[in-house]
Parts: structure tokens; C-alpha cells; sequence
């Protein structure tokens, strides 16, 4: 496994194929907590740090348990059953041991269960067969590039909230025109690296 | 279906299609409506996958309702979907390999929609059979009406055709069938969603 493997990993799950921009997943989240740098940066941070972990175990899991018995089928269920409980076992354990962390950032954690990029991460890694540390990188680079796209999106929606807007136009369906640009933007990256 | 019961569940329709209509009302379950919309033939078949989906899981969840202890529901009806869309999965993957391929990912990332599991929670846990039904089908019908004009709008603009058929001769808007066409043509419909609805309500309707 060399090096260069990996950060091209990285790159292309962060920029080329944002899950945002190009692949549209996680928009419901997306869209939810952009509205304030504040939340959309706090999001971010814990959103990146379940990725990786529930990218790991459900590749454990999927590797050690489900292709020996031959039960690759039932991917779905186990892990969305993965990933919603570790979800609410680090809510409870972080309330428990550190709960000024929890004040910050509690409230994300019971959103993420509820997004689709934390459960098509171990999907792709899955269909891609994906050694450990390459699961481990895609992850990592599609938590940054949520985190990206949430605090590009963050600071342009403080900035609309101040804009003359067309009443029809007000709050979400703006939104949506000026993700558009951005995705038009992120577009450019496409052909950065050839996988 | 008894005759004096018929509004009711035509009530029950109309609601998921109009008021609450999934993506333009409530701006739930986005990623698909964007992520499968670039051509008819897929908006069409995402959405009648989650009509299957959401009318099942409705049905299922109101004849179990009794069995489920309130405590472990949520566990319990995440259990139901993702048995529900593991069967969609598969079924797609038999019937259809070929547009499979393009939204396979999709498909199996139905599990995650808010708006299923908002429904099974908030309707069929509490109600019957048959009402849980037609709840069922009104959302499901309302995302797939959604799922087609979306995809109705980028296909004809983007590609100058209708369902594989190439209907304008003309140079299309290539913008309309990339990524960022989906968040165009999307951000304009809500808006003229809204822009009806105000319209309506003004009305007194």
C-alpha cells in the first residue's frame, strides 16, 4: 500500500467526487445545518469523526463476519444497524464522560444517523472492496469534503440571509440556485486525478 | 371499500401529493430527487421503488403495531425498511441491471429517507390497516409525481428528449443533465410550489 495511493483517495473523495456537489448525498443534513458558520463547523467536525469510525467497523464486520458466512446480502440492515448503534452508544458514553463536548455537539450526533452519506460510505467501501487503511482514507476525505461543502455553504447562506430575495424564493429553494454555482464550480475538479 | 369512507382516503392521498408533498413541501429525502433525476426513465423508477417501499412499510408496521414495545420502535422500524428496500434492492438488480447500475447505490440508500420512517412513525404506528395504505400511497405517489417533473424538466432541457426519444432538434442546455442542473431545476420548482401555494391560500382555498 503506497502512499500516493491513499492521498489520491483522499483528493478524489474531497473534491472530484464531493458527496455533496457530485454524488448528492447528504443534502437533507446539508441543507438543515448550513444556515450558521456556528453549527455548520461543529457538524462538520463530528460528522467527520463517526465517518471514520463507523467506516472502520462496518469494514470489520463486513470482511470478518458477513463475507466468511456469505451473507453479503443482508449489507443494508447490518449497516444501518452498525452505524445507528454506534451512533447512540457514543451519545450516551460522550454524555456520561464529557458532557460539556456533549452540550456542543450532542445534538449533531442524533442527526447523523439520519444521513445517507454515513451509510453509503460502508456501502461503497463494500461494493469497492476496499483494504482497511483504503476504507480509512475514504472516509476521511469524504468527511472533509462535507466539511467543505458545509462551511462554503455556511458562509453564503449568513450572507443571503441580508439579500433581496423574491418571497417565493425565500430560505430553501435559493438554497438550492446557489448550491447549483457551487456544484458548477466543483465541477472544474473533475479530471484532477484519473483513478 | 365502503362507499361513505371513500373521501377519506382520497383525502389521505391528496395530502401526501399537495400539502405535504415530500420534497417540495417538506424538503425531505433530497439526495435522490437530484441524484437519479437527470433522465425520466430513472425518476420514474426511483419513485415507484419508494412507492413499493413506503406503501409496504406502512402496511407492515400497522399490522405489527401492537407487538412493537414503544421503547425499541425506532430499532424495530429501521429493521422493517431496510428489509423492504434489501427486497427492492435485489428485485432491481434481477428485473432492471442495467439502470441498476447507474442508481443501484441509490436504491439501497432508501433506508435512510426521513420521510419513510417519519411516516411509519407518524401514521401507521397509530392507525390501521387499510388507512396506513393509503397514506402509504399518497406519499409515495407525491414523491414520485415530484421525482417526474423534475426529471421531466432536465431531460427535455438537458438532452432534448423524453424517455429515451429524442423529441427537440436542437442544441440542448447541457447545464440541465450535470450535477449542478439538478440544483437549478429543483431550487426553481420549490419556488414555484411556494409560489402556488401562496397564490391558493390568498384565494381563501
Amino acid at each position: 500500500m503506497e502512499f500516493s495511493k491513499i492521498f489520491e483517495l483522499i483528493v478524489a473523495a474531497s473534491l472530484i467526487n464531493n458527496f455533496v456537489f457530485t454524488r448528492f448525498l447528504g443534502l437533507c443534513i446539508f441543507f438543515g445545518v448550513s444556515k450558521k458558520m456556528e453549527t455548520a463547523v461543529g457538524m462538520s467536525i463530528t460528522f467527520t469523526a463517526v465517518m471514520m469510525i463507523s467506516a472502520a467497523l462496518s469494514w470489520l464486520i463486513f470482511t470478518f463476519v458477513m463475507v466468511p458466512l456469505d451473507i453479503t446480502f443482508l449489507k443494508i440492515i447490518v449497516f444501518i444497524g452498525v452505524v445507528a448503534g454506534f451512533v447512540q452508544a457514543s451519545d450516551t458514553v460522550m454524555r456520561k464522560i464529557s458532557p460539556g463536548l456533549y452540550y456542543k455537539l450532542g445534538i449533531y450526533l442524533a442527526l447523523i444517523s439520519t444521513n445517507c452519506i454515513i451509510l453509503a460510505v460502508p456501502l461503497i467501501n463494500a461494493g469497492e472492496r476496499y483494504s482497511f487503511i483504503e476504507s480509512l482514507a475514504f472516509a476521511l476525505g469524504s468527511g472533509l469534503g462535507f466539511a467543505l461543502a458545509l462551511v462554503i455553504m455556511a458562509s453564503i447562506r449568513e450572507k443571503l440571509e441580508l439579500a433581496d430575495v423574491p418571497a417565493a424564493f425565500k430560505g430553501l429553494p435559493i438554497a438550492f440556485i446557489a448550491t447549483g454555482l457551487i456544484a458548477l464550480a466543483f465541477a472544474g475538479f473533475s479530471g484532477l486525478i484519473k483513478l | 371499500m365502503a362507499q361513505t369512507e371513500a373521501p377519506k382516503y382520497f383525502d389521505l392521498i391528496k395530502n401526501g401529493i399537495f400539502k405535504e408533498n415530500t420534497i417540495f413541501r417538506l424538503a425531505l429525502s433530497l439526495c435522490p430527487s437530484i441524484a437519479v433525476t437527470n433522465n425520466l426513465r430513472n425518476g420514474v423508477l426511483m419513485g415507484t421503488a419508494v412507492l413499493f417501499v413506503q406503501v409496504m412499510v406502512n402496511i407492515t408496521i400497522s399490522l405489527m403495531r401492537d407487538f412493537i414495545h414503544p421503547r425499541i420502535r425506532l430499532p424495530i422500524f429501521m429493521l422493517v425498511i431496510s428489509g423492504w428496500v434489501t427486497v427492492t434492492d435485489m428485485t432491481m438488480a434481477a428485473f432492471a441491471p442495467e439502470a441498476y447500475k447507474q442508481m443501484g447505490l441509490y436504491i439501497q440508500l432508501i433506508v435512510a429517507f426521513a420521510s419513510i420512517l417519519a411516516r411509519a412513525e407518524m401514521f401507521a404506528s397509530k392507525n390501521t390497516f387499510v388507512p396506513s395504505m393509503f397514506d402509504g400511497i399518497g406519499m409515495g405517489l407525491g414523491f414520485l409525481f415530484a421525482l417526474t417533473i423534475i426529471s421531466f424538466f432536465r431531460e427535455l432541457l438537458g438532452k432534448g428528449s423524453l424517455w429515451g426519444l429524442q423529441i427537440i432538434d436542437a442544441k440542448p442546455l447541457l447545464i440541465m443533465i450535470l450535477p449542478a442542473g439538478g440544483f437549478f431545476a429543483v431550487g426553481i420548482l420549490m419556488g414555484f410550489f411556494n409560489w402556488l401555494s401562496v397564490k391558493y391560500e390568498k384565494k381563501g382555498l
